[in-house]
Formats: structure tokens, sequence, C-alpha cells
């Protein structure tokens, strides 16, 4: 069981509130994604949750029973921590049995344990090594072993992923999504990195400024962002928000259509412009179209194989039913 | 330095200095051996003259030789249990948050700037003195006989005045690398359920054996040669209860006017001295590969 509720939980370091009050129920089971910009309190409230920084306000419920004030180690959560925070006088096999002899746990029980999260996570060539003879992903899977072993009732990764380099970070993303499906025990991750949120999470938690801004699935917030912030936050390359005479003949104080909405032509089409940028990604190609008149630039993604160049003129046709509308105040408009 | 020419040239360049250095260090050694084989007593009046090992084997066969030997290896270890014991516990204690920090860390450091004579007088007069010392006040206001500590227990005495001297260069070094300390890994092992102990044990003395290693090579280097210390507070005594090997050669060389003897002394110092360290070089290459 794995099932955490935060209620009207807050957190203020002296008098700045960091965390206004908020709620929050994680389910037993479910890969849950704290997304957001830095700074915007997603990692104090994975530490809160641990018990690494005590609420300010509010209740925090673990199965049910109030865990507000235990210390950490009884909470029965486990952290993958950014820098993977492996002892780095013990080998891996050390690193991985700690929590179980800090437990008191029998010395067979022990080295059963150990072997088996080994197997698991491709680690047992590398039991007797010692942490600054692995690579960055090798690290990662020894700090996810000493976190498993435990059999805690959740899994907190602040960040994990965001020292390994671009092709590692992929694979160890896919590798932390089989975990969950085997596992399936609860996963809170924290990332600044949508992409990681959108790929691995049942449900996304987008912060911004310590404020929930909206919860719900990936698919849930890319379709129906409840306002400008989500939805220039979920979705790669950002959308193009628009405002003006544009977004009035909409009836709303902005427009936002997102880059894969919007058709290319050099034939006709709605609005008109010229091609400033475009980045060939080989499956697509994004082009940043300048002198709309509606925003600075609109980014535009079309197939791999348009060809198109700096200064050609183009016209831009979104498609109606993918226009997002905000009001004045940024909210999705209905 | 990559091409041969560079090398060639850094390697001139070098020479200068590599020379001095050498001389500076091959001259005195080689007049100290070329002392130690002769009979040059500056009392007897009669010109220097050679006379074998007959130096060595009064120096080494001097009961006070062996008591030397004994009281180098207490003072140096009584110290360097005090210090990185004691160091350790006031690096703990300066690493947590607390107000007038920075004052309180600057005043920790100030024994070691005063001078070794300076400090030793200070606790000679002004703390263990009998009469006057603030040991003896303290002890009299109990109604206890003050206790002479020169006198009755020299060498715990010595090693006290020493250890709080180097007490402070042990904090500062041991404060730098508690605070390298990945807090990170402070916070897994409190997640894994260490409690303050086992962190302790666990995780953060491993992380300081490196600085303790360095602290035990360098004070011991300045160990050896204690001195001054000795010299203003009991003179190597009583007796020879405070005699240490630097002290006994100062004594031989410029009490006894005996030149020949104490180089002798002086060369089975240097001796005694680098398999000191040959020890602690490869204790230290051990730690510092890890």
């Amino acid at each position: 069981m794995g099932r955490i509720t935060l209620e009207r939980v807050a957190k203020r370091f002296a008098e700045v509130e960091v965390i206004p009050p908020l709620d929050l129920e994680i389910e037993d089971g479910e890969f849950v994604v704290f997304v957001g910009p830095s700074g915007c309190g997603k990692s104090t409230l994975l530490r809160l949750i641990a018990g690494l920084e005590d609420v300010s306000a509010g209740t925090i419920r673990i199965d049910g029973q109030d865990a507000t004030g235990m210390p950490p180690a009884k909470r029965g959560l486990a952290m993958v921590f950014q820098s993977y925070a492996l002892y780095p006088h013990m080998t891996v096999r050390k690193n991985i049995a700690f929590p179980l002899r800090m437990a008191g746990i029998a010395a067979e029980e022990q080295e059963r344990k150990v072997t088996a999260a080994a197997e698991v996570l491709n680690l047992t060539a590398y039991l007797d090594r010692r942490p600054g003879q692995l690579s960055g992903g090798q690290r990662q899977r020894v700090a996810i072993g000493r976190a498993i072993v435990r059999e805690p009732k959740a899994f907190l990764f602040d960040e994990p992923l965001s020292n390994l380099d671009a092709a590692l970070r992929v694979g160890m993303r896919i590798e932390i999504s089989q975990l969950h499906n085997r596992l399936k025990t609860t996963m809170v991750y924290v990332t600044h990195d949508q992409v990681e949120a959108m790929t691995m999470a049942d449900k996304i938690v987008v912060l911004n400024a310590g404020r929930i801004e909206q919860v719900g699935s990936p698919l849930e917030l890319y379709r129906a962002p409840r306002n400008r912030f989500v939805a220039g936050f979920i979705g790669s390359p950002r959308m193009n928000f628009i405002e003006g005479d544009e977004a009035a003949r909409h009836g709303a104080a902005a427009i936002g259509i997102r880059p894969e909405h919007i058709a290319v032509s050099t034939a006709g089409g709605l609005w008109r412009g010229t091609v400033g940028v475009s980045e060939h990604l080989g499956s697509d190609t994004f082009f940043h179209v300048n002198g709309t008149g509606l925003a600075e630039a609109i980014t535009v993604r079309a197939g791999g194989e348009v060809n198109l160049h700096h200064g050609d003129a183009v016209w831009l046709t979104p498609e109606a039913d993918k226009i997002h509308r905000f009001d004045r105040e940024g909210l999705r408009l209905a | 330095m990559a091409t041969a020419h560079a090398r060639g040239a850094a390697r001139v360049m070098l020479s200068p200095a590599v020379v001095v250095l050498l001389l500076w260090m091959i001259v005195p050694l080689g007049m100290t051996i070329w002392f130690s084989f002769q009979r040059y007593g500056l009392l007897s009046g009669m010109p220097p003259e050679w006379t074998g090992l007959t130096n060595y084997r009064y120096f080494l066969t001097d009961p006070a030789f062996f008591t030397s030997i004994k009281n180098t290896l207490s003072l140096v270890g009584g110290v360097l249990a005090i210090t990185v014991v004691g160091g350790i516990l006031l690096a703990l204690l300066l690493d947590q948050a607390f107000w007038g920090q920075g004052i309180v860390r600057v005043l920790v450091i100030a024994p070691f700037f005063v001078m070794p004579t300076v400090s030793a007088l200070v606790w000679k007069n002004m703390f263990m003195n009998p009469v006057n010392g603030l040991f003896a006040y303290v002890a009299k206001l109990f109604g206890a006989p003050p206790f002479d500590f020169l006198a009755q227990a020299p060498m715990f005495s010595i090693i006290v005045i020493v250890a709080w001297q180097w007490l402070p260069f042990a904090t500062l070094i041991l404060l730098t690398a508690l605070q390298s300390l990945d807090s990170e890994q402070l916070e897994a092992a409190e997640m894994d359920g260490a409690g303050w102990l086992s962190r302790f044990v666990h995780i953060m003395l491993p992380h300081l054996t490196r600085a303790i290693t360095v602290v035990i090579l360098i004070q011991t280097i300045f160990l050896l040669s204690t001195f001054a210390e000795i010299l203003v507070t009991t003179n190597g005594g009583p007796g020879t209860a405070t005699t240490n090997l630097t002290y006994l050669v100062y004594a031989q060389s410029l009490l006894q006017f005996d030149v020949g003897g104490g180089a002798a002394g002086g060369i089975v110092a240097v001796i005694l001295a680098n398999i000191v360290a040959i020890f602690l070089m490869r204790m230290i290459g051990k730690n510092l590969e890890a």
C-alpha cells in the first residue's frame, strides 16, 4: 500500500511562503510526476513528503495514518536523490545493503535481497565495485537498488535523471517506467522536464510558485490545459499565444495554438508570414515564422521533408477545433 | 610542456632552483655527518680529530637516549590523540548553525597564531603555576591542595600545552572536510533509517579519514621537533622526564658543548624521522588512493 494524502500542507522558510496551503491525493500504485519551472517548490514538496523538511501547517497522511511529525525513516518511503547520494567508501553491495543493515536484518537475508535487487537492475557484475568506478547510469541504478531493497510504500525521485546525458536519460526513463510496471509501487517523481513528465506519469501535478496549477493525466493536460501557464508548460515546442484582434475574433483575451496544429502552405491560408529560423530534426521540421503581425514569432511543426528557406513567404492555417481560448486572467474558456 | 624542446628549456630554467635547494640540504647534512665522526668538544681546547663511531656509541648507549625516544613517542602520540579526537568533536560542534558562528570560529583558530614560547609561558605561569596559577586557585577554592603540574606530571603538562596549540589546526582541517560532505548523503542515510550515531560512524567518519590522515602527517612532522615548549617550561626535566630527542641533541651540543656528540645525535634523529616518514607515507598513500 502507498496512498499519500496532503491536507492543507504549507511550507514557510522564515517569512517567505514557499508553498501556500495545498491539497493533494496520491493513490496507491500511481506514478505521479511533480513538474514545474525551477524554484516552483516541487522539490520542497517532495522533501515535505519524505520528512526531510518539517511542514509549517497541514497534515500528511500515509495510508491514512498521520505521518506529519514522523521521522523520515519511520515513514516507509525510499528516496532517490539527484546526486544519487551513494556512500563513496562502500561497495555497491554495501550501499544497497545499508538500509537493511540499519534495520538490523540478518546477514543472509540481506545478501538474498541485495542479490535479488542487483539482478533486477543488472548490477550483479558490479557488486564489489565502489561508486567511483561506475558510470552515471550505473550509479543511478545503485541508488534505485538501495531504494528497492527496503520494499517501501512509495518511491520518491528527486530529479533523478538530470545528471545523465541525453541518450542515457531516455534509457533510464524507460527502465524506471518498466520498474513501476513490475513493482506496482507508488512513485512520486520530481522533474522540470515536461517530456519526462508526459512520458512517465499516470498523473501529472503542474506546480508554479508553490501552487498546484493543474492535476491530471498527461493527455488531459495536453488537451485541456486549465490556464495559460499549464498550456505553455506542457507540450514541446511551446504553444503559440496570440493576443489582440485575432483573439478577440474568437471571443477571448488570448488564444493558444500548438505548433503541431498549424498547417503550413506556400499557396494560401489564414495568416501570412515569412520563415525565420528553421530547425530540421529529420522526422519533423520546426519553422519560426515572423511578420504575421500576430505575435513575435509563431512556431509551426511540419513534416521532415518540407523544404522552406529563410525569407520564404508562407501561409499558416490553424486547426479550428484545436484552438485554446483564455480569458484576461489566463484561465481557459470552455 | 608538450614538445621535447619545451621540456629541455624547462629543465634549464629549473636547474638553478634545484641546485640551490640541493646545496641548501646537502651542505649542512654533510657537515653534520662530518662532525659526527670527530672528537670535537668546545671545552677541551683540543683540535678536532677523527674518532670513527665513538660519538654514536656514546649517544646510543646513553640511558637518556632511550628515555628521550620514549618521551618523543608519548609526546607525539598524546598530542595526536587529543587533537584528532578533540578536533573531530569541535568540528562537529562548529558545523552546527548558531548565532555568532563567525566570531566563534575566529576565536577557535586563535591559539594557532600564538607563538609556542609565548603560549608555553602563559600556560606555565598563569595556569599551571602552583602558587599563582588559575588551576591552583580553582583547587584552593574547593579546598584541595594545588597540584604542581610541571613537577608532578611534567610530560602530561607538556602534552596539554602542545595539544592546545595544535587543536585549532586539526579542527580547521576537519571542519572544512566535514563541510564538504554532501548533505544529500546524510539525508539518504537518514531515510535509510540511520540514527545520528550510525550516520557519524558510517558516513561522516569515513568521509573524514582523508583529512584525519593529513592532520596526522603534518602534525607528526612538526611534533617530532617540539622544542620551545620544553625549553621554557621544564628544561627537559625533572631529570630527563621531558627530554625528547630534539632536546637531547640540544643538551648534548649546547649545554655540554660536545659538537661531535650533538652531530651524532642529530644524524640519529634524522634517521629515526625518516623511518617514521616512510611508515606515514605508506599509510597516507594507501588512504589517499582510495
